[in-house]
């Protein structure tokens, strides 16, 4: 049996996405912009899924723009923004220290541009605390920018009382909800922001769908600028079969989200359990409430995690490190160092993330296997001096 | 990444994992490396005493798959060789023998640095040991 952990890198594709992909694959060819049959068949696919992802976050349709992923979108929602309000003089951008790199390296680079940019901290809970929030922004403020729930340790954070705080001052608002949304309800207008991201891959639909929603009225700059596609906001054929997918992704977890929520976090609950009970010296990262159902972040004592990661993956068990998109750097986790964790405990942690297809055998078949490859690290390796 | 499978090999069937008397007189120990940076290396030689050669070498390891198979490759590489041949052991061997990518060459440089620690220790004690041997010979000469 081999065992897969690590959904919130991505997760494989479910029966309805894969369904929806090939039937707009081999099916549908049309160019959705072209007025003949062929366009209006590939219209109608997209038109379908925009509506399933509308439904999803409690959106109007027409607010739905198709990206490529996550990244584009908060590119899109940060540049976008940043660009339509430069002219106003609001030159200030803050977002979390433990955002996704697609905000951060976003920031960076506006940073070299001359943005103003400030990082709000966070605690070892690994929330986001408003009073933060409050104490950074200021007029000049154009965007505040926190994800709602974190790819690491999983924890939702108070994206309500930011977005609040950020209208009090004139700016907008924008969340990365790639890690939440298929997982938890999301309601747009409770939520109260004026820009999310979400993408495919990471609730069973296929790589290379995404989409930012844009509250209706939202001034927005393109930046991917060319045809009249998605209503001017982002140009470009449209990617039909991946949206497709996408649509059916979103159907299927609007459908199911209240029973594999409950399904997923017992699973997860039991494996956290488990561990904590069946290893010594491991301890959870990051508040555990309130948290995404499916994650949990472990760290090990006397454990280094890429020997670990690389001992379960020889046993057929697929876990990570970090972020997926950060392995293969040496670099230690920046939202473990943001929380203020001691070094060993950044170079030390595991993150399992469950999914819809994780069953109660698997979880038992790594709580077997966790306790004997951590003896045999920890054999490698001298007792004393490491925490 | 890839891990190339005589990383793989090495990391699943460590060689000489353990550890000998630090006091023994033909005993070297290098301890390389830091904990924060997430790696530390802790290797020793032990030396004929009649031959000079390396008899047996040990090691324990708090790091990566690459880091463990490095300090596993060099205890490998050590036993039967003298002091002198230990010392040119380079860590672009360790890195060539095991096919490590740019990212993990850091392993290797532990590697190196943990055998020359280890032999330097032992060219100390040996030195102290003479020294202890002529005062104790005066006496009698």
């Amino acid at each position: 049996m081999r065992v897969y952990f690590d959904y919130n890198a991505t997760t494989p594709l479910s029966g309805e996405s894969a369904d929806a992909v090939m039937r707009a694959t081999r099916d549908i060819f049309g160019n959705a912009s072209s007025i003949h049959h062929f366009g209006q068949q590939a219209k109608a696919v997209m038109d379908d899924a925009r509506s399933a992802v509308a439904t999803l976050v409690h959106a109007e349709a027409s607010e739905i723009v198709f990206t490529s992923g996550g990244t584009e979108s908060d590119n899109f929602a940060i540049r976008g923004a940043a660009e339509a309000l430069e002219s106003t003089g609001r030159r200030h951008l803050i977002a979390s220290a433990i955002e996704h790199e697609a905000v951060l390296n976003t920031l960076r680079a506006l940073a070299r541009r001359g943005w103003r940019t400030t990082m709000l901290p966070v605690d070892q809970s690994g929330i986001i605390s408003p009073d933060r929030l409050r104490e950074v922004i200021d007029a000049d403020t154009a965007l505040v920018s926190v994800m709602h729930a974190n790819n690491e340790i999983g924890t939702i954070q108070p994206v309500a009382a930011l977005a609040a705080i950020a209208h009090e001052h004139g700016a907008l608002m924008h969340t990365d909800a790639v890690q939440s949304a298929g997982k938890i309800p999301i309601d747009v207008r409770t939520l109260g922001v004026d820009l999310l991201s979400l993408s495919a891959h990471k609730f069973n639909g296929p790589k290379g769908a995404g989409v930012l929603w844009i509250k209706r009225g939202t001034k927005m700059q393109p930046t991917v600028t060319g045809g009249k596609h998605e209503r001017n906001r982002r140009a470009g054929t449209e990617n039909i079969p991946a949206i497709a997918g996408l649509g059916a992704a979103a159907t299927l977890a609007a459908r199911k989200m209240t029973a594999e929520a409950a399904r997923v976090s017992a699973l997860r609950d039991r494996l956290e359990a488990g561990v904590l009970r069946d290893v010594s010296g491991t301890v959870v990262n990051g508040a555990r409430d309130p948290r995404v159902p499916n994650t949990t972040n472990i760290s090990f004592e006397r454990v280094e995690a890429e020997s670990l990661l690389i001992a379960l993956d020889l046993d057929g068990i697929a876990v990570s490190t970090g972020s997926a998109c950060s392995s293969g750097t040496l670099e230690p986790s920046h939202v473990l160092k943001a929380m203020g964790l001691p070094s060993h405990r950044t170079q030390n942690s595991l993150r399992f993330s469950l999914g819809m297809f994780s069953t109660e055998a698997e979880v038992d078949r790594v709580l077997e296997a966790l306790p004997r490859l951590v003896d045999k690290i920890r054999g490698l390796s001298r007792k004393t001096a490491l925490a | 990444m890839a891990y190339s499978d005589k990383v793989i090999d090495h990391y699943e069937n460590p060689r000489n994992v353990g550890s000998m008397p630090k006091d023994d007189v033909n005993v070297g120990t290098g301890l390389v490396g830091a904990p924060e940076c997430g790696d530390v290396m802790k290797l020793q030689v032990k030396v004929n005493p009649l031959t000079g050669i390396i008899d047996d070498a040990k090691f324990k390891t708090f790091g990566c798959g690459s880091a463990i198979a490095s300090s596993s490759l060099a205890t490998e590489w050590l036993k039967g060789k003298t002091v002198d041949e230990a010392l040119a052991i380079k860590n672009t061997d360790i890195v060539a023998e095991l096919s490590l990518p740019p990212v993990k060459i850091h392993c290797s440089v532990l590697a190196e640095d943990a055998i020359k620690a280890a032999i330097g220790d032992y060219k100390k004690k040996q030195a102290a040991e003479g020294k202890t041997a002529e005062k104790v010979a005066q006496p009698t000469a």
